[in-house]
């Protein structure tokens, strides 16, 4: 069957395709007449949440965007950053959360497949990835399958384009039972003077399409991921696409080959809402029309109507503009490596979008308003209520040893290997730290010494318990991360993940996570450059946690002085730096209370952005040093988990002595933030660390020692000892163990 | 001593073999395109890591039908040295080059860890340089190398010392048969092995195991 273009535009299609009343009489004033079913089609394309930010926008412009080493921020495909001698890092992160719900594994590798090409339609060969995932609760029916299946796909599309996974988040909470979250980072390398953009220059040059062939899949993808799910979701299985890393693999060697050539005005990869997004944007960015000529379209289905061939979402298909005089040449570049190639429109005077097929004008609108100048609504919201802090005497006891081994034995810490050893952590050659600590490390290949460090963070407990609070706390915990490195944070990427932003108590969570986002943001020195928004994440009314998730950069001159979690030899002290002399206080909303008690109760942890950046400086500034030998941050599980974890990585115990006249579980479990520990290789009766211990005083920085490395058991002061086997075996056992149940 | 990699496309690992064969014998091999006219005159032809054609269809079969692979059927017939890793081990047997299958791991999943790996015969012109039973770290990194062979086939590359190396230590992460991690040609010219020396050459990749395959086969000190 194939649809015409005549079909009659009642409220009933309007409502279809995700418009509402005031969206269509917007239409109607603006083009003076009834668009027709393929314009209606590019407006709903175009004007949809995913795609125009629409309910987002006012809040994102409050973000700090610019640093001295910025390159481009917001706005272009990836966000892009000076490492210094004419490189950049080129990386940006997005969600492909409905389609994975529908149909996992391709949901999710072609959430991989979007980023990578997000980042080399820049010019920038890509040489991390990342995804950061969120799954229902382990009990609920769903989720052992919709694990396999993302993370099947995760591996499938990104082992085989051949980009190293270096790190990422797995968690899981009921709130996710009917929408999961895949979000999909990507960061890549080129040359400072080598880096190329989306907007066209020049009237009357070829605008050309290369890669894959147009399919009907996907067809209103980008509508889809801007409802909420019903209990029909089965039926839209049709709007998922179908990822080919084959292709893409061929297509980021020809882009690259072809960029070479100089032949390449301005690039633009098709994604979601397909070859109407990617050519609305080239010409409203570079204030052209642009006219296109469907039949000239490679397709790979017969009798496609034009509305099909503009809201198709096939992947692995780019859209360029091209220097007239070296179209010849680009060709050859794409027959080399079999890939379509061909010359589908042009670029106008007009700044009209005009769409033609079988002769016949479809489409002819003015562009601007179609992409720059979509709707943009200031939606009504509420402050969130956050919950009443934790009484100070409410610590339920339970015995430490126990609690520790349950903590690192649960479904939030245990060890994500059975995840991250399918996925290719090493190819490339140059992986310096792989998943499984607290930032993944890769050399920069070209430069002597230099490498990156890559982390995704946010934790959705905090943000629901206090959407500002938890902003602040996702970009700390990121900055942090970084830092346990030794990395100099550089930039971030923000994929934010909310509910129905038409109810006042969900926009209110972005409103205020997005303000905590960008205070920490400006207070650490750490801009965001790109980012993408997931909002009407909500299955029969009920929404998710919101999950604004950060992905940071960080740089290391020397990345032979970066650090790693494990206890690296016995006999090392174990400093405590950063947080309350207490050691531990804050229970509320902590993994300890949710898990073990099954209370979702308290405020979510204060960060404190002044000693946060004094702390974390002081750490960098220590492991640069080269007397830490390692260093991991606090997070889940506060003090207690975080040692096990470094006794874990390292095969190494410790001796901890407690504090007196303070509660061991606040101590051990509590979750205050802005914290670190770090070994160190100096004698803790030596003048060094008497020095360190000065310096970190008059910052007024906590740098306790709280203990000693070696042994075979891990002792927290006065609980029973647990042996580091015995804790290994935990860690390790419970995703295996879950899988296979 | 002279180096060529081949590339046909979807192969990824084409940038990591090159890298070693350069860093390790200090010249870069030449880079053979599966459509150029033919292979240049060298000593040893590598064929590396990846997913060829997407690996559809069958790992390796696509490339393994490319008239390249008549031109390097021809040079290991003269003696020419062929190294296939990973996908290019799993070519290499849909060529016919190397006798028995690779099939799907029996996890059903792909997987990347460090293995432990015994030499196990080193008479031959790519593992002289390790010590026979030495066992050396290694990555793998596949999702089809579960090595099977039927038992006369298997009984054949036993008792003529054709197993080069062998998972050891309980580390066989594919199910393969006896073990097998690389196996040798009769005139053990041709050597195929599913892990990845190649990313295990310098401190930077946590260890150095890898390096002596390549240095005996270049001619240089590990």
């Amino acid at each position: 069957m194939t649809l015409r273009n005549d079909i009659a535009i009642t409220p009933q299609l309007v409502a279809d395709h995700g418009l509402k009343p005031d969206e269509y009489q917007k239409i109607l004033d603006l083009i003076g007449r009834e668009p027709t079913y393929t314009e209606l089609g590019i407006f709903s394309a175009m004007w949809n949440e995913h795609c125009s930010y629409k309910s987002s926008k006012k809040w994102l412009r409050t973000l700090p965007t610019q640093g001295p080493r910025v390159i481009q921020g917001p706005g272009e495909n990836a966000g892009v950053v000076d490492i210094g001698d004419g490189q950049a890092v080129v990386f940006k992160m997005e969600s492909h959360n409905h389609p994975s719900f529908i149909e996992p594994y391709q949901g999710a590798a072609t959430g991989v497949g979007g980023i990578l090409r997000d980042v080399f339609t820049m010019g920038a060969r890509p040489v991390a990835a990342m995804n950061a995932l969120r799954f229902g609760a382990p009990e609920h029916e769903k989720t052992r399958h919709l694990v396999n299946g993302v993370v099947a796909g995760v591996g499938g599309y990104g082992n085989s384009f051949g980009v190293p996974t270096v790190g990422g988040e797995v968690e899981f909470d009921a709130r996710y039972n009917g929408n999961i979250l895949v979000n999909a980072f990507a960061a890549g390398l080129a040359d400072t003077d080598k880096i190329f953009y989306s907007k066209a220059e020049g009237v009357g040059l070829p605008v050309v399409y290369l890669g894959a062939k147009t399919g009907r899949d996907g067809v209103g993808g980008a509508t889809m991921a801007s409802a909420e799910f019903g209990d029909d979701i089965e039926e839209k299985r049709p709007t998922v696409q179908v990822g080919d890393p084959f292709t893409e693999k061929r297509l980021l060697e020809a882009c690259l080959e072809l960029m070479a050539t100089g032949a390449v005005i301005a690039i633009q990869d098709m994604g979601a809402a397909g070859l109407t997004c990617s050519a609305v944007e080239m010409g409203a960015k570079g204030d052209l029309g642009i006219e296109l000529d469907l039949d000239k379209v490679p397709v790979r289905e017969e009798r496609m109507s034009a509305y099909e061939m503009m809201l198709s979402e096939s992947q692995e298909r780019m859209l360029m503009v091209l220097h007239p005089e070296k179209e010849a040449a680009a060709r050859a570049v794409f027959e080399k490596w079999e890939l379509d190639f061909a010359t589908v429109g042009k670029t106008t005077d007009d700044l009209r979008f005009r769409v033609l097929w079988q002769g016949e004008e479809v489409a002819n609108l003015p562009i601007k308003e179609l992409g720059d100048e979509a709707p943009e609504y200031d939606r009504p919201w509420i402050e969130p209520k956050s919950p009443p802090a934790l009484e100070a005497d409410d610590v339920p006891q339970m015995d430490i040893a126990e609690a520790l081994l349950r903590l690192i034995g649960g479904h939030q810490c245990s060890s994500r290997r059975w995840v991250y050893e399918q996925y290719d952590t090493l190819i490339q050659g140059n992986s310096i730290q792989r998943p499984g600590g607290d930032a993944g490390v890769i050399r920069v290949l070209g430069h002597d010494s230099k490498g990156l460090a890559f982390t995704s963070d946010v934790n959705p407990r905090y943000c629901e318990a206090n959407p500002y609070e938890g902003g602040k706390q996702a970009v700390a915990e990121c900055w942090r991360n970084l830092t346990a490195t030794g990395a100099e944070p550089l930039a971030a990427t923000d994929n934010l993940n909310f509910g129905n932003p038409e109810r006042p108590e969900i926009m209110g969570q972005l409103v205020k996570a997005v303000g905590g986002i960008g205070d920490a943001c400006r207070a650490l020195d750490f801009p965001i450059v790109s980012g993408n928004v997931s909002l009407y994440n909500e299955t029969n009314g009920r929404g998710i946690l919101p999950t604004p998730t950060i992905g940071g950069v960080g740089l290391l001159p020397d990345w032979q002085k970066s650090v790693r979690i494990g206890f690296a030899a016995a006999n090392q002290p174990i400093l405590l730096i950063g947080g309350p002399a207490e050691r531990g206080t804050h229970l509320g909303q902590s993994i300890y209370l949710r898990d073990l008690f099954d209370r979702r109760d308290g405020d979510a942890p204060h960060v404190d952005l002044a000693a946060e950046k004094k702390t974390g400086d002081f750490v960098r500034k220590l492991i640069r040093s080269g007397v830490a030998t390692a260093c991991h941050d606090l997070s889940d599980g506060g003090l207690g988990v975080a040692l096990a974890e470094m006794a874990i990585a390292g095969g190494i115990g410790a001796n901890i002595v407690d504090i007196e006249d303070h509660n061991p579980i606040l101590q051990y479990f509590g979750e205050d933030q802005g914290r670190y520990l770090v070994t160190l290789n100096l004698d803790p009766q030596g003048d060094e660390i008497a020095a360190l211990w000065n310096e970190a005083k008059s910052l007024g920085i906590e740098a306790p020692w709280i203990g000693t490395t070696g042994g075979t058991e891990l002792i927290l002061g006065k609980a029973r000892a647990v042996s580091v086997a015995e804790l290994t075996h935990a860690h390790e056992s419970w995703f295996p163990s879950y899988m296979s149940a | 001593m002279k180096a060529a990699v081949l590339v046909f496309p979807g192969l990824n690992r084409d940038r990591d073999m090159i890298a070693a064969l350069n860093k390790i014998g200090g010249t870069a091999p030449a880079v053979v395109w599966h459509q150029d006219a033919d292979i240049p005159d060298v000593d040893l032809i590598v064929i590396p890591g990846g997913f060829s054609y997407g690996d559809y269809l069958r790992c390796g079969a696509i490339a393994a039908r490319s008239p390249m692979m008549d031109k390097v059927r021809e040079r290991a017939a003269r003696g020419v040295k062929v190294l296939g890793v990973c996908n290019g081990f799993q070519i290499l047997i849909e060529a016919g080059l190397l006798p028995g299958a690779l099939m799907r791991n029996t996890s059903l999943k792909f997987v990347c860890r460090e293995v432990k790996l015994e030499v196990t015969n080193t008479d031959n012109a790519f593992t002289s340089g390790y010590a026979k039973g030495q066992i050396i770290r290694c990555p793998v990194a596949h999702h089809d190398g579960n090595y099977f062979a039927d038992t006369e086939t298997l009984a054949r590359l036993e008792g003529d010392g054709r197993v080069a190396f062998r998972y050891a230590d309980g580390t066989n992460p594919n199910g393969s048969i006896n073990d097998i991690a690389g196996i040798l040609n009769a005139e053990k010219n041709v050597l195929g092995l599913m892990p990845h020396p190649e990313n295990l050459i310098e401190s930077a990749h946590g260890g150095d195991d890898g390096r002596a395959l390549f240095a005996t086969l270049l001619n240089k000190a590990a």
